[in-house]
């Protein structure tokens, strides 16, 4: 498609947002048998699966750490997850998304629990569109809860924009490709950012007040993987015995 | 990594923690001084554009090589630019051989990014004849000594050998030489956070023990064109807004001093 002339009309977005309206997200956490923790996780059209395993013995044994568990990430997307067919296997940009995704998630995970051992998280995305490294980490954040990892909070990740001179939550694939300005940002519940990227053209209180949307929108993320692990284990706290 | 490593390291971030409590820095910088910076443009005679960058101890090498080539399907009447940086086994004893890893590779997509998205070469006017031919710039960056912060040196150095670069035209008979089209001068600026106290320009050591660097590039007009968090220490957002509103200042100074055309 071709640069639409207004990615914004009277306030509402092409998709029938408003600017501050993240995209609908569907959560299912232990979707897969053999992972020790996994979540499936849909980003209006990013559709990404998370498998978490460990911690387990670490292969190469050289990459292990004595003091600490060391953990791996490793984001790829599917050959078919894009318009035009994209080359299988690692390519430079999914190696930096892995590096500052993983990057994203350590700070919450007790890795000194579990010295000489790796703790490896795995993210496929199936289906692409816009803001796959935040679906990956919030898909990801899900699945070592799932796995049963300690972690001192789950990490939220949503991206900020700017598109017709307008600040838009979460970005879509149009507004990604012609917008003038593109922040993916992850965080804990408590505030705290442990990613930010930025790449285009923003003004100082642009920035700021982008930093404040991203906030509320991660906030809102977080809630609903909270539900989503709820719903899961729930049933399984107290239950029958205690009845 | 072996166990005497790690000591090292403790040690090292004891010191440097220890100084910094008491506001100091190892080599007696204040938290928001850069080291010496020299930049010598067209130090290679058969590259298109060049640049040695000297931040400290750092020491690197950008080249510019330019020649005409096939547009992207998606951008036919745009020229392409390529950036490539490899920490090479000269530059460090922790450097190894072999395809770039992670670091390298984010050093990279970071320095490219803020050449791309400042709008820094106006990419429209690399275009010979559209869908056909047009420009290619290859950027390469060659460490040679890290002295920590390579970003920011690379960063200058790909600006700085950019500005001084030629498209040759004549080579390849597409008329006179001329000028790469420079729209902007975009200046990356490196912040680390360390026990909570933020230093701009990190020397080895001192990005050694840091917890998160934050890279910040801005524009002639105070804007920013990138950012990149790089690290796995959380930052707040009042440090954040702090590193932003002083890296956009020292952009300006650095600007000033190296880059004036």
């Amino acid at each position: 498609m071709s640069k639409p002339e207004k990615l914004i009309e009277n306030g509402i977005r092409l998709d029938g947002r408003k600017p501050d309206e993240i995209r609908p997200i569907k959560i299912k956490v232990g979707v897969l048998n053999r992972a020790d923790g996994s979540c499936y996780f849909e980003f209006g059209g990013n559709k990404v699966i998370a498998a978490v395993y460990g911690p387990r013995e670490v292969h190469p044994r050289h990459q292990q750490k004595s003091t600490s568990a060391v953990v791996r990430y490793r984001y790829n997307m599917a050959s078919f997850s894009v318009e035009e067919r994209k080359r299988p296997g690692p390519d430079r940009r999914s190696i930096e998304v892995s590096k500052v995704s993983r990057e994203a998630l350590e700070p919450v995970i007790f890795e000194e629990y579990f010295p000489r051992s790796a703790i490896d998280i795995f993210v496929e995305v199936l289906q692409a569109d816009a803001g796959t490294r935040t679906a990956g980490i919030n898909a990801a954040s899900i699945a070592l809860a799932d796995a049963g990892i300690p972690m001192k909070s789950l990490v939220s990740a949503c991206a900020v924009g700017k598109v017709d001179d307008t600040l838009v939550l979460d970005l879509n694939k149009d507004e990604d490709n012609y917008g003038q300005a593109d922040m993916p940002i992850a965080m804990t519940p408590d505030g705290k950012i442990t990613l930010l990227q930025m790449d285009g053209h923003l003004t100082r209180d642009e920035f700021k007040e982008g930093l404040e949307m991203a906030k509320s929108g991660c906030m809102a993320i977080s809630e609903m993987q909270k539900a989503a692990l709820l719903e899961k284990y729930s049933g399984q706290i107290g239950g029958d015995a205690v009845e | 990594m072996p166990l005497s490593n790690e000591i090292m390291a403790e040690l090292r971030k004891d010191y440097i923690y220890n100084l910094m409590v008491k506001g100091e820095r190892e080599d007696g910088r204040t938290f928001d001084q850069y080291r010496d910076i020299t930049i010598d443009t067209n130090v290679i005679e058969k590259a298109e554009g060049s640049a040695r960058v000297r931040l400290g101890d750092t020491l690197l090498v950008v080249g510019v090589k330019i020649q005409p080539g096939t547009p992207f399907p998606d951008t036919p009447d745009q020229g392409v630019i390529i950036t490539n940086l490899e920490l090479i086994p000269l530059a460090s004893p922790v450097f190894e051989s072999g395809p770039p890893r992670e670091d390298a590779i984010e050093l990279a997509r970071v320095v490219d990014r803020g050449i791309r998205e400042s709008g820094a070469i106006d990419l429209s006017k690399l275009c010979v004849t559209p869908g056909e031919k047009v420009w290619m710039v290859f950027i390469d960056v060659h460490v040679l000594d890290d002295g920590g912060n390579i970003m920011d040196a690379a960063s200058l150095g790909a600006i700085a050998a950019l500005m001084t670069a030629k498209l040759p035209a004549k080579r390849f008979d597409l008329g006179e030489d001329s000028p790469v089209p420079i729209r902007d001068v975009p200046v990356a600026v490196t912040a680390v956070e360390v026990g909570g106290s933020i230093m701009l320009d990190p020397s080895l050591n001192e990005e050694s023990i840091a917890g998160t660097k934050l890279t910040v590039i801005s524009n002639q007009d105070g804007c920013l064109s990138g950012m990149q968090k790089s690290g796995v220490h959380p930052l707040t957002t009042e440090q954040i807004n702090y590193i932003v509103d002083n890296a956009i200042e020292k952009a300006k100074e650095l600007r000033q001093k190296f880059l004036e055309i």
